[in-house]
């Protein structure tokens, strides 16, 4: 019990001082937050929900979670800046703190920040897109962390792999878009599922059960070989 | 270093076994013979398909070479557990393994891009579209996906590094294939779309059976020749690499050795 308690105060150490760093400067929410608006803006033109509303409901899924992949990258891409300045990732390695709580502090950090991000654009998204949600609408407070996770963990991972490359800020979405497209998958789906009410509620909980499975598989993968990331020299 | 040619005053980029070079002539021999009987069998010799008529042809090489590109993901999964496994253990182990593993990555891609591209040449000729999303296409495309954003790793990541992330990499990669593969089925049949290719019992006559049999024989000997021809080339790099290195630092040291 003592280690895992220990292991849970280092996690909690590290989402301390990321939440710190990013209400210091608040880089990273403002950028999200005016991305995702503009994202939202960019297809509200390309696909005028006022003149074909049946179809705007149908792809409304699609096109929220496509705007949060967008903002969650441009976020996570800078989320390990600040551990390039003044060594601090040398210091990081020699932490004798296992160096998987590290990155779940900071996927964690970058959690909470995705989800502010949410939270207020879905009432946005909502005004722009005129959507009223004709299936059960609570699904979606589901749904919608499972799927952030789903891209914070994996995009997290991915760029620390991309610390020290050449054009890091292209290699994220390089590598994160591949290894998510499965979850991508089922969180369209079962978005789309309950804004149109389309899917029967045992469509849409296996589209959540396989979410929530990858979710579980991925941040496994990424505990175990975080470690071998951070030392990869 | 027990293998260093720098040791034997041979030049590292020269063969050093003419048993492996005469092995690696023939072995290319026999994929050329086997691919050009392949070649005439289901050109000229096989009856033609009923429905598609010669368009159906193709069929001889879009599904030896699919059946083949699904090989090559494991073999590099493999080759990456055993570099992460050997990286502290036993450095010049690791060192093969991963070029066996960057070998078979880019084989990979090589026959998942042809299965692709004979797939939408044969879609287009034969039910006049170029793609569909259903499931083999959606489940193919997206394994293409994996592991060219493994070379990209490979190409983009700094030198000491490369190694040991791609290896990581691939670890994600192999996890999400079968995730892949159920999800977008699931997908699929919960949104039924046409099956292409005439599903997975499409009847072949026992006739078109020699094309097919020496078509998927002479793609496997073809892919592990050009897989163990890259894994040579990457091998002689790396043993370069090494020598470069070696006299850097002889040549730095103030002793003469």
């Amino acid at each position: 019990m003592k280690p895992l308690l220990q292991y849970a105060s280092h996690v909690l150490n590290h989402l301390r001082k990321d939440l710190r760093l990013e209400w210091r400067s608040r880089d990273a929410i403002n950028g999200m937050l005016f991305f995702a608006l503009l994202v939202v803006v960019v297809f509200g033109l390309a696909f005028d929900p006022t003149g074909y509303p049946t179809t705007t409901r149908q792809i409304s899924g699609g096109i929220l979670w496509v705007a949060l992949l967008f903002a969650s990258i441009t976020a996570l891409n800078q989320s390990w800046a600040r551990e390039l300045r003044n060594q601090v990732l040398e210091a990081q390695r020699m932490a004798p703190s296992p160096a998987s709580a590290l990155f779940l502090g900071k996927a964690i950090a970058n959690m909470l920040f995705v989800l502010v991000v949410e939270a207020i654009l879905a009432p946005i998204f909502i005004v722009f897109f005129n959507l009223q949600a004709l299936g059960n609408i609570w699904l979606l407070a589901v749904i919608l962390p499972l799927g952030t996770w789903a891209l914070v963990v994996n995009g997290t991972f991915f760029a620390a792999l991309g610390l020290r490359a050449r054009n890091r800020e292209l290699l994220l979405p390089l590598l994160l878009l591949p290894i998510s497209l499965p979850a991508l998958l089922a969180m369209v789906q079962a978005t789309t599922g309950v804004l149109t009410g389309d899917l029967d509620p045992i469509q849409i909980n296996t589209w959540i059960k396989q979410l929530a499975g990858y979710d579980i598989i991925f941040t496994t993968i990424c505990i175990l070989l975080f470690e071998t990331v951070l030392n990869a020299e | 270093m027990p293998n260093s040619p720098i040791r034997d005053k041979i030049n590292p980029m020269e063969q050093r076994s003419p048993t492996l070079r005469n092995l690696a002539w023939l072995w290319f021999a026999i994929a050329v013979a086997v691919l050009v009987v392949g070649f005439r069998e289901a050109i000229f010799l096989v009856p033609s398909d009923a429905a598609q008529g010669d368009v159906g042809r193709i069929f001889y090489y879009h599904v030896p070479i699919a059946m083949w590109s699904l090989l090559f993901p494991y073999l590099n999964f493999a080759a990456s557990l055993a570099y992460l496994y050997w990286r502290n253990r036993d450095p010049l182990k690791a060192l093969t393994a991963d070029a066996f593993a960057l070998a078979s990555a880019e084989v990979a891609v090589v026959y998942t891009s042809i299965t692709l591209i004979t797939g939408s040449i044969w879609g287009r000729a034969a039910w006049g579209i170029w793609w569909a999303w259903d499931a083999r296409l959606t489940s193919l495309l997206l394994l293409w996906l994996l592991y060219v954003s493994y070379l990209m790793l490979r190409r983009f990541s700094s030198t000491g590094q490369t190694q040991t992330l791609a290896a990581v990499l691939s670890v994600f990669a192999a996890v999400d294939v079968p995730i892949v593969y159920m999800s977008i089925r699931w997908w699929r049949t919960q949104h039924p779309a046409p099956v292409f290719f005439g599903g997975p019992d499409a009847g072949m006559d026992k006739s078109m059976l020699p094309a097919f049999v020496w078509n998927i024989i002479g793609w496997g000997i073809w892919g592990i020749f050009i897989l163990l021809f890259r894994f040579a080339l990457e091998r002689r790099r790396q043993i370069a690499d090494q020598d470069a290195a070696l006299q850097a630092i002889e040549a730095s040291l103030e002793i003469p050795q």
